[in-house]
């Protein structure tokens, strides 16, 4: 069992996702940045499906009751266990005892702890995933006991990539969205010319950007969005709607981020910049 | 059969986007409806089919190779397509609370459209709506079409905390909220009913295409079946449709 001393911004069980229930309102959910969580479950021998914990914007406290393995990938937020600095992208034994903290953040936005075996919680509607209404909590809580499955796969002794360089890349990967067309001349030069900063208005559930744009297309019957699709209000602001993301909307979609888009915004917060870069 | 022109957009890797006319009109939810279920039985690498007002999402288990392919033939399965044995339909009866103290925006609704509280209650009882959807929060329900005399916008600033069970007016849709939530809906009354239960194979009791309509019921009543509906023993009363 593992204990929270400190549950630090905003700390949540994630897995890949809860799929097959949108048709009911449900989203789709599951870590924020997906590469970064796969390589995590990867690092410790667990199967992608795997839940583990995903930290935003600071890190956590956590007080391991029993002996076992982690693996910490993605924003790195200076990990230390029993206060001394750890590896990231590596499996680290911890024992009965051992407390796990982080430091300042470096770079990046999410960090994923994967656990040897996996998150053993709450599975609903065929996932682990937080999410409002749906799991017993949204969030974890300072106190909450989190439990491990029993199984123990074979540590992957060394992962050599280091996503530094992805993280801090601003380019967004995505597609022409099913209104793109619809746009101006001028709409389309600005949304792919325009370097974009992150406003303080994001969450799991989707990101607004700083800068508006001029729009000049009707609101849509509403019909189907999904995580990475980039709504333009009436406003004119733009919002990337990432993994937590409602089912249906009824504002313009311009363009949608690939899977590989979606990890990327997701390491990125307040002022931080992006370029969208349509790929063919 | 009367066949649109369907227009078809590549959204992602995996999903294909269907789009008919882009209109709020019963034939063609029905079409997109009814083509849902055709895809569904079809055989081909599909995952899931979600349905709108007048699109449909097709998601793909493989990603999607040849574009091209795939259009075509669901071109064909659209136009070869026969009238189905339609599904079993039915028509819900929703209790639903219109007492001042959960008809949050009546009174604005009154002064906006000059029209008296009694006559919107009325009103809102007096139409049969469609389900056209479920979507923005797990088991929304979005129905259609409110008569003109209740249409009203979106409010400017959306309520950070509109309550469970809140029923609410936006445009020509109303709708009922199934759990806290922000929104930016006019609520004129409020639902004791359980709206999604993530317990369910089927978490909503209604389905898109199905019908549901609203009787009043008093502040006391509402307590009663907020404690039947709480241990299990309200049951919502149903009929089905024959057309």
């Amino acid at each position: 069992m593992i204990k929270v001393i400190d549950p630090g911004f905003y700390s949540s069980i994630q897995d890949l996702g809860r799929f097959g229930a949108q048709n009911f309102g449900v989203p789709i959910s599951g870590s924020m940045d997906q590469f970064s969580a796969d390589i995590a479950n990867k690092v410790i021998g667990n199967d992608s499906s795997e839940a583990l914990i995903e930290l935003t914007m600071t890190g956590c406290s956590l007080k391991f009751e029993n002996d076992t393995a982690i693996a910490i990938t993605g924003s790195d937020m200076s990990p230390k266990l029993n206060g001394l600095s750890i590896d990231m992208y590596s499996p680290i034994e911890v024992k009965f005892g051992d407390t796990l903290s982080f430091g300042r953040i470096k770079y990046g936005f999410r960090t994923y702890i994967a656990f040897r075996g996996g998150v053993n919680s709450e599975r609903v509607m065929d996932s682990k995933s937080m999410y409002v209404g749906l799991t017993k909590n949204f969030k974890i809580n300072k106190n909450d006991e989190i439990y491990l499955n029993e199984s123990k796969p074979s540590l992957n002794k060394k992962y050599k990539a280091s996503l530094k360089k992805l993280i801090l890349s601003d380019e967004i990967e995505c597609y022409k969205g099913p209104e793109y067309s619809k746009l101006t001349t001028q709409n389309k030069e600005e949304l792919l010319s325009t370097q974009f900063l992150i406003s303080n208005n994001h969450n799991r559930m989707g990101y607004v950007l700083d800068q508006k744009i001029k729009n000049t297309i009707k609101p849509i019957i509403t019909s189907h969005v999904m995580p990475g699709t980039v709504q333009l209000t009436p406003g004119g602001d733009i919002i990337i709607l990432m993994r937590d993301s409602q089912t249906t909307g009824g504002y313009p979609r311009v363009l949608q981020l690939t899977n590989k888009g979606i990890d990327f915004v997701a390491q990125k917060g307040t002022s931080s910049l992006i370029r969208f870069l349509i790929k063919n | 059969m009367n066949s649109y022109k369907l227009k078809y957009f590549k959204y992602n890797t995996h999903c294909l986007l269907i789009s008919w006319p882009e209109t709020i009109d019963e034939k063609i939810f029905n079409d997109v409806n009814q083509f849902k279920v055709v895809i569904e039985s079809s055989a081909g690498n599909i995952l899931e089919v979600r349905s709108s007002y007048c699109s449909l999402l097709v998601i793909f288990d493989k990603e999607i190779q040849d574009i091209d392919k795939i259009e075509s033939n669901l071109n064909n399965l659209y136009l070869s397509r026969e009238h189905l044995s339609k599904t079993d339909r039915f028509l819900w009866s929703i209790p639903v609370c219109y007492e001042k103290s959960f008809a949050l925006d009546i009174d604005f609704i009154s002064k906006q459209n000059k029209i008296s509280n009694n006559e919107i209650i009325k009103t809102h009882i007096d139409s049969v709506y469609s389900v056209y959807l479920i979507g923005f929060l797990p088991g929304f329900l979005y129905l259609g079409s409110v008569d003109k005399k209740l249409k009203i916008p979106r409010k400017k600033q959306p309520r950070l905390r509109v309550p469970r069970g809140a029923v609410a007016i936006a445009d020509q849709q109303t709708g009922i909220y199934p759990q806290d939530s922000p929104g930016g809906w006019n609520v004129l009354g409020n639902t004791p009913i359980n709206l999604f239960d993530k317990f369910k194979v089927e978490p909503c009791f209604a389905k898109p295409g199905d019908k549901v309509k609203f009787f009043s019921i008093s502040e006391a009543q509402y307590k009663l079946i907020e404690k039947e509906v709480e241990f299990g023993l309200y049951e919502l009363k149903k009929e089905l449709i024959n057309d």
